[in-house]
């Protein structure tokens, strides 16, 4: 089969009366790739899937999911093929999960067959599988959505806030089931609004904001965008030693006597740490703390807003 | 159309689950058995058109439950699955908008129609059982009743799945549904009635009241129970109005399935067109 990409928006843009939830946002996601849609509440995540469900039209530009328009004649056939995960998936009380999961299953013209090993691979042991879906707590409503998300092998799989609930270990079970079905040449879009907990998980990360893509990029390309200092934290034995590192970087002196924070560039870490070792102090401790991935995300946010503020 | 039967039988389970079904055909039971039996003893025991008056107490029970029962099933069915979110997820699926909503509605419908034949053959299978030859004549007329009744419910369904297709908040949904029953099954009637008390008998021709009276399901219904045969048209003291009115039992069956048909498709239409 041809590697056309499984999602391809150009110039996308959506408008609900005043309000431009999204603005010309341009994005290809490609098969066997799993990518981290990240941005407030109210950047346009939730906006732009509903527009790759084609559950709206885009009020200009074009996009295309598998192949096809996603609210046009064929989106029977793209939906088939596409596992979706809203953000606080609710289900009909009165059924148990067992029972919910075939419906949805049918609706799909998947075979039930295989539910009940489904629902205990996500999480939900058998006999709670036959308990009405009223008595299940929120992680355990989570771990149905996601279930009925995998239903069907898709081929697009969009999950809005898929590990609010989840228990660690369960976290770390669905992100192995997530990268499986990548290696196996689905396309995974994770949305959140907190970037930490993606490490290691997605391959490229697009950072949304104001209904604008404002950055992309694989982790390491937004550390360089972002340009943000690296922190070196010199332990140090006493507040002697530590009033001559704070002198010799020219910083203001740090109480405390254990530590001295120190900030640099991201090229300039190295002298910096070869310099500190020859300044003859007696060192106890030596750290690099690269930004976090919170702190980079902020980074793009503020930029954001400080470009849009009124001048 | 797998689609539409799978979401039906979802929605009858759900009805089976949340004891709709049980206790809509209690009810109607109930009060179906008791009017058989109560209702009857004005006329004392002459076996001869016993199951008449029973069908004109019976549709006119029907006129004021059987609408309300339809009402209080479908005010939430679109404006609530939006509002939970169960309509968002709903439609990621391979599920055409028309197709949620026809397979809710074939869902209602037969928790209606279940109802209404269960618990009203029950009270003609008791009459039956105390008066067959009697019960044999009328029939056709019962089970006429008992037709028009379910179709009369599925107007009324209609006529709540547009209202919850259109409002965008469940109080609202729910205040004109019950606004709705008020108007059409009350006060329409009322309003006609004084009109008529007003001029007289003279001021409407009456092509006009026929209209008037095709306008309402309700009225629709009414008609074609209680004026349709010689037989039950006698007790329900309706002979009149049948004798002087043009419409005929195909006319006003059509009335109903109109009533039927219009709203669903209205609601239809806002529901392609609603922002979910």
């Amino acid at each position: 089969m041809a590697e056309t990409p499984t999602v391809e928006a150009h110039g996308v843009s959506k408008r609900y009366g005043a309000h431009e939830a999204v603005r010309s946002v341009d994005l290809t996601l490609e098969p066997g790739e799993c990518v981290a849609l990240v941005g407030h509440n109210g950047a346009g995540k939730s906006s732009l899937i509903k527009l790759m469900l084609g559950l709206t039209h885009p009020t200009a530009g074009s996009l295309r999911v598998l192949g096809e328009d996603p609210a046009g004649p064929g989106a029977a056939r793209v939906r088939r093929q596409l596992g979706f995960l809203p953000e606080n998936v609710a289900f009909h009380p009165g059924m148990t999960g067992l029972e919910c999961l075939d419906f949805y299953a049918r609706l799909k013209g998947v075979p039930t067959r295989g539910n009940p090993g489904l629902l205990e691979r996500v999480g939900l042991p058998r006999e709670a599988q036959r308990r009405r879906i009223g008595t299940y707590s929120k992680g355990m409503r989570q771990r149905l959505g996601l279930s009925q998300a995998l239903l069907g092998e898709p081929r697009l799989l969009l999950l809005d806030e898929p590990t609010t609930g989840l228990d660690p270990a369960l976290r770390q079970g669905f992100y192995a089931t997530v990268r499986e079905l990548r290696d196996r040449g689905a396309t995974v879009l994770l949305c959140s609004h907190a970037l930490t907990e993606l490490e290691g998980q997605a391959d490229r990360v697009v950072v949304m904001n104001r209904g604008r893509k404002v950055a992309e990029g694989c982790l390491e390309t937004l550390r360089r965008l972002a340009d943000l200092p690296v922190r070196v934290r010199v332990g140090v034995t006493g507040q002697e030693a530590a009033d001559l590192v704070c002198d010799a970087y020219a910083v203001p002196r740090q109480p405390g006597g254990r530590a001295v924070d120190l900030a640099c560039g991201q090229d300039e870490k190295l002298s910096l740490v070869r310099h500190v070792l020859g300044l003859g102090v007696a060192l106890r401790d030596l750290e690099v703390v690269p930004p976090s991935l919170d702190e980079i995300y902020a980074h793009f946010l503020s930029r954001e807003d400080a470009a849009c503020a009124p001048s | 159309m797998r689609t539409i039967l799978t979401i039906a039988a979802k929605e009858v389970r759900d009805g089976l689950r949340n004891r709709w079904v049980a206790a809509t055909t209690l009810l109607m039971a109930a009060l179906a058995l008791t009017l058989a039996f109560l209702g009857s003893a004005p006329t004392g025991t002459v076996g001869a058109g016993q199951l008449e008056v029973t069908i004109v107490s019976l549709s006119s029970l029907t006129i004021f439950l059987l609408p309300l029962v339809a009402l209080l099933l479908s005010f939430d069915a679109v404006v609530g699955e939006v509002d939970r979110g169960t309509m968002l997820l709903l439609l990621s699926y391979p599920v055409a908008r028309w197709q949620a909503l026809a397979g809710k509605y074939l869902g209602h419908l037969a928790i209606i129609a279940f109802a209404t034949v269960a618990g009203y053959g029950s009270a003609g299978i008791a009459l039956w059982a105390t008066a067959p030859e009697a019960a044999a004549d009328g029939l056709p007329a019962f089970a006429a009743m008992v037709g028009s009744s379910v179709l009369l419910g599925a107007a009324f369904l209609s006529l709540g799945y547009l209202a919850s297709a259109v409002v965008r908040d469940r109080g609202t949904a729910a205040g004109i549904a019950v606004g709705l029953w008020l108007v059409l099954v009350l006060l329409y009637d009322m309003g006609l009635l004084g009109l008529l008390v007003a001029t007289q008998g003279q001021g409407i021709p009456g092509g006009l009241l026929d209209a008037l009276l095709l306008a309402n399901p309700a009225d629709a219904y009414r008609l074609l129970n209680l004026a349709g045969s010689d037989a039950v048209g006698r007790f329900a003291g309706m002979a009149g109005l049948a004798a002087r009115g043009a419409l005929s039992p195909a006319a006003l069956v059509a009335a109903l399935a109109a009533w039927v048909l219009a709203p669903l498709g209205l609601a239809a239409l806002a529901l392609s067109r609603r922002q979910i």
